[in-house]
């Protein structure tokens, strides 16, 4: 007995247990025997009563799917619907030769060797009378040549089934997502009742963000099977309730306007009208058809799209956060103003470089324009985008002040829109980046973070609603792709209500100051989109940037390297219209390779398209124009 | 006991036998839990509508599982003691846990996301609870006195209250038996039991306002399952009539017509035994049954010939937790027990009770092992 417990007479113990082990096998022993009594009065005692019972279960529980809710445009345009497809089915037991049966099938429509074996697998798992597919998504050639030979294939079926269909294909697809199969992680998630007999699920986009709109409510049917389980009659049904509809603030024709307008760039623009949020045009380029997710794609497809160099599966409006540049000066400038650091008639000399004051390094901080822009003055500034002047500015003022004046136009935030895993792009402070960094913040990096540059991060969707908070003079509206939803039980439209907030500035004129600056950069001499303004039927209000991507660490080498610069570069171009009473704000953001300038022709595209159609009192303008 | 003994030891003499007592794998209760598995494989082919998918699926839960077994068999009986304590600490820690932070599943918080795998403390509670019931009482003279009962009625009430607040009852009450069997064997007097059962009778009018709305239906149900025949009834109702109409011979594999037109509804988990019944009628339920006391007995005899109170008491208590899986979901398949989500050990459909169970009977080999170790 080399080794036992410690406390305790062994051989006491040990009968003591001896003894419960063996009333507890005894308990064992005699509870199993009542199990048999109860097993020997269901299976022997009342055998025939339960073996009737079984015979006529026949009333058995079918789920009914709903149909999926529509998605419609602003303009009533479909952008997703539910379209039938057709299968190929078979019935085993009323067929006489299966072999020759699939050899003649062969000849009409294409049957692959997966179609057949997996049909086999199928057939021993179904009970004879039981239809069972052997090739899905037939095209309408099939169908055809499959309904005029129909009487050659007795127990053969075509039976249609509804799929979400997207008829604009490629566009649009990063605002209205796609469904597809649902997967074990959704299955884990989802109300397992009301998805019994639904495959499909919203997998991102509105499709997603929307779905228990749009799926709707089960119904249900008793049915009365016979003992081999054949479906004789329906007894009563619960007929199930369709999703609800999708009415978008998106207008289709527009934002086929602005992919054209991108072309092939990589890129995107968002369009909002600024006072209510509607968000018009919700642009991402390359893209993709959403169709081939539907029915599962294929590895090799998915792989291409994935590895593609313009990452068409990439949302850029909503996961794209761009450092914004130039596009950033009318908010700082804004900033300085309410802040009363500078006012409109305040002139600086700019000689192509700036210095901070009293720093020992003399590290200078460079201008786009080698030579400088001269005196300038915040007009000026805006509509030629000269450096300098920001970084006296934003020297000035501090980088706290313009973080906290700035993120009343949500940078950094959220903006709400109703789509999943929106970025908030980074607005940065001294907290931040001793929170972050666990350093202190530098003077140079308030310069740097005045021209929109450095830490400073934004989406192309912040962007867009920025500028509509800007045309708004302050009345943040948060922006949303949703307009009504309509309720399918009661035919009632409900409005998407955003949630609304304002902000004043001490002088309500600085608006229009910077308006009137703004439209410089489009409508003056030497406005850096000027080239666009020409001829351009109403007023637009605009700034025009380019973001380096890369950070400041290459500001020494900024000349020499003005080549290769050049293709990283990001351009960006934000713009509102008419400038007298804005109805439109766009956000241009394109990868790599161009000057913001090159954007706004893109933004003036939608702009016509928008404001041109609608407004017969522009065309007017237009003509009074002319003469 | 010495001729029952010497039947057993008939078996030792093969060479097979050896080879697997060499890693500590016990030939006879090994030779059970195979041939249980295997005819749960069968049954769940029938069950999961002749699904090679979900066999294979199964097959390859039950490699891990035997793999666990295996791997526990190899740690020392003593090694087990001196982790009892540490274990039932951090299973205790996991449970708050889980309260606090778990992931919400199916509208109950078991799951802590251990980002790698999904962990579900609450099932290894089901073994630690007795290791730690064992490992206090074989340090404290037997039977116990009141000071120890007090203790081991905390060590028991803790993780199960813990367990029933996710809220799970199934596994609550398991922990909570399993816990229960180390006392019993321990020697708990009998006029003690008598006081536990009227105070847990007196206690049933609390429990029944604890419990949750879901719960509560089912213990109703169970009282009068014509009451609700398409919501919680439908489950007794169906599978009643599955075991009914199978009668004494059954209706053959895969030809059971309750089970498969689908009118059981969880056929291949809790309710399996319904669609085995169906097919194999009494006769074949009372082969399963005797292969499952066969099991049962067998855990019974090594924990009789352990060495020490440790080894006795788990080794017990965890054959004790076997037979009332098999107890409970009979029961509650064939209408005597409300409805509680306890499989039908090592056949039901799925993963976690199955690593579980294995894991005891490879502490079960342990504890084997050690005896014939120190009787060298």
């Amino acid at each position: 007995m080399a080794y036992r417990a410690p406390v305790g007479d062994y051989s006491s113990d040990s009968r003591l247990f001896k003894h419960r082990a063996n009333v507890a096998a005894l308990i064992c022993v005699l509870l199993v025997l009542g199990l048999f009594v109860r097993l020997a009065k269901l299976q022997i005692i009342d055998y025939s009563y339960f073996a009737d019972l079984s015979e006529n279960n026949r009333v058995r529980l079918m789920a009914l799917p709903p149909n999926r809710g529509l998605i419609y445009d602003r303009n009533g345009v479909i952008l997703a619907e539910n379209r039938p497809t057709f299968h190929l089915e078979l019935i085993p037991e009323q067929i006489d030769d299966l072999e020759a049966m699939l050899k003649d099938l062969s000849e009409i429509v294409s049957l692959s060797e997966r179609d057949v074996s997996e049909f086999r697998d199928a057939m021993r798992t179904h009970r004879s009378f039981e239809s069972i597919s052997l090739r899905t998504r037939l095209d309408d050639v099939e169908v055809a040549r499959l309904a005029v030979n129909r009487h050659r294939f007795p127990g053969m079926d075509i039976s249609a089934r509804l799929t979400r269909y997207y008829p604009q294909g490629e566009s649009a697809v990063h605002a209205v997502g796609y469904v597809g199969r649902i997967n074990e992680k959704e299955l884990e998630t989802i109300d397992q009742g009301n998805y019994r007999g639904t495959s499909h699920i919203g997998k991102t986009g509105l499709e997603r963000f929307y779905e228990d709109d749009l799926h709707g409510t089960v119904g249900q049917q008793n049915v009365e099977v016979n003992s081999e389980g054949r479906v004789l009659r329906v007894v009563d049904k619960i007929p199930p309730l369709p999703g609800n509809d999708l009415i978008l603030s998106l207008d289709i024709e527009l934002q086929k306007v602005a992919e054209a307008a991108l072309g092939d760039r990589y890129g995107s623009v968002v369009a909002m009208i600024p006072q209510t949020g509607e968000v018009l045009v919700f642009a991402s380029t390359p893209t993709y058809d959403p169709n081939l997710f539907v029915h599962g794609i294929s590895y090799a497809k998915y792989k291409e799209l994935q590895e593609s160099i313009g990452k068409p599966l990439f949302n850029r409006p909503l996961f794209g956060q761009y450092p914004p540049g130039s596009t950033f000066k009318p908010f700082v400038g804004l900033a300085g103003l309410d802040a009363r650091i500078t006012n409109t008639d305040e002139t600086i000399n700019c000689k192509g470089h700036y210095l901070i004051p009293d720093d020992d390094t003399q590290r200078k901080y460079r201008d786009w324009k080698k030579e400088g822009h001269g005196q300038t003055d915040m007009d000026k500034a805006i509509e030629q985008s000269c450096d300098v002047y920001f970084y006296d500015l934003a020297y000035r003022m501090g980088i706290d002040r313009i973080h906290d004046f700035l993120a009343k136009f949500s940078f950094g935030q959220k903006t709400g829109i109703d789509l999943y895993g929106e970025r908030s792009g980074l607005l940065p402070s001294r907290d931040w980046k001793q929170k972050v960094h666990k350093t202190i913040w530098y003077p140079g990096e308030t310069l740097i973070a005045g021209i929109g540059q450095g830490y400073m991060l934004a989406t192309p969707m912040q962007l867009a609603a920025a500028t509509a908070t800007l045309a708004n003079k302050g009345k943040n509206v948060q922006p949303h792709l949703l307009q009504s939803i309509r309720v399918a039980e009661t035919a009632v439209t409900e409005d998407f209500e955003p949630i609304e907030s304002q902000f004043t500035l001490r002088n309500p004129r600085h608006w229009d100051d910077m308006f009137r600056a703004m439209k410089k950069v489009v409508h003056g001499i030497w406005g850096t989109a000027r080239a666009t303004g020409w001829g351009m039927k109403y007023e637009m209000a605009g700034k025009t940037g380019t973001a380096q991507v890369f950070g400041i660490a290459q500001d020494e080498k900024y000349d020499e390297e003005t080549v290769a610069r050049k293709l990283r570069d990001h351009g960006l171009f934000i713009a509102f219209a008419p400038y007298e009473a804005p109805r439109i704000a766009v956000a241009v953001v394109v990868d790599n390779g161009e000057h913001g300038s090159q954007m706004a022709p893109v933004a003036r595209k939608v702009m016509d398209r928008f404001l041109l159609k609608e407004d017969k009192s522009l065309i007017q303008v237009e003509s009074a124009n002319d003469e | 006991m010495m001729n029952r003994t010497q039947v057993f030891e008939v078996s030792y003499n093969s060479r097979l036998a050896s080879a697997l007592r060499v890693i500590h794998i016990e030939p006879v209760l090994f030779l059970g839990i195979l041939l249980l598995t295997v005819a749960g494989l069968g049954i769940l082919y029938s069950a999961s509508d002749s699904s090679i998918v979900m066999v294979k699926a199964q097959l390859i839960r039950l490699g891990l599982a035997f793999l666990v077994m295996l791997v526990v068999a190899q740690i020392p009986q003593s090694q087990l003691y001196l982790w009892s304590p540490w274990f039932f600490a951090l299973g205790i820690v996991l449970l708050v846990l889980v309260l606090t932070a778990g992931d919400v599943g199916k509208g109950a918080q078991r799951w802590l996301d251990l980002y790698v795998v999904k962990f579900q403390p609450s099932e290894m509670m089901k073994l630690i609870t007795p290791m730690m019931l064992a490992w206090y009482l074989s340090e404290r003279p037997l039977p116990p006195t009141a000071k120890s009962l007090l203790i081991s009625a905390l060590l028991v009430v803790v993780p199960t209250v813990l367990i029933a607040a996710q809220p799970d009852l199934g596994t609550s009450i398991l922990v909570a038996a399993a816990g229960f069997f180390v006392v019993f064997l321990a020697g708990l007097r009998w006029r003690v039991l008598l006081g536990i059962i009227l105070a847990g009778l007196a206690f049933i009018p609390v429990l029944w306002r604890m419990m949750h709305d879901y719960q509560k239906q089912r213990v109703l149900t169970l009282l009068n399952p014509e009451s609700d025949p398409l919501g919680s009834g439908y489950h007794i109702i169906q599978s009643k009539i599955a075991i009914g109409s199978g009668g004494l011979y059954g209706k053959g594999w895969l030809n059971g017509t309750q089970s498969q037109l689908d009118f059981i509804p969880e056929r291949h988990t809790d309710f399996i035994f319904a669609v085995f019944a169906e097919e194999f009628g009494m006769m074949g339920a009372i082969v399963l049954l005797a292969l499952y006391v066969f099991i049962i007995l067998r855990g019974l005899y090594i924990a009789t010939n352990a060495q020490d109170s440790f080894g006795r008491l788990l080794a017990g208590s965890l054959s004790l937790t076997f037979f009332f899986y098999l107890f409970v979901n009979v029961g509650m398949v064939s209408g005597i027990l409300p409805v509680v989500g306890v499989p039908l050990p090592l056949v039901s459909y799925g993963g976690t009770s199955m690593v579980t169970l294995m894991a005891g009977f490879g502490m079960l080999m342990s504890i084997s092992s050690n005896r014939r170790l120190l009787s060298r």
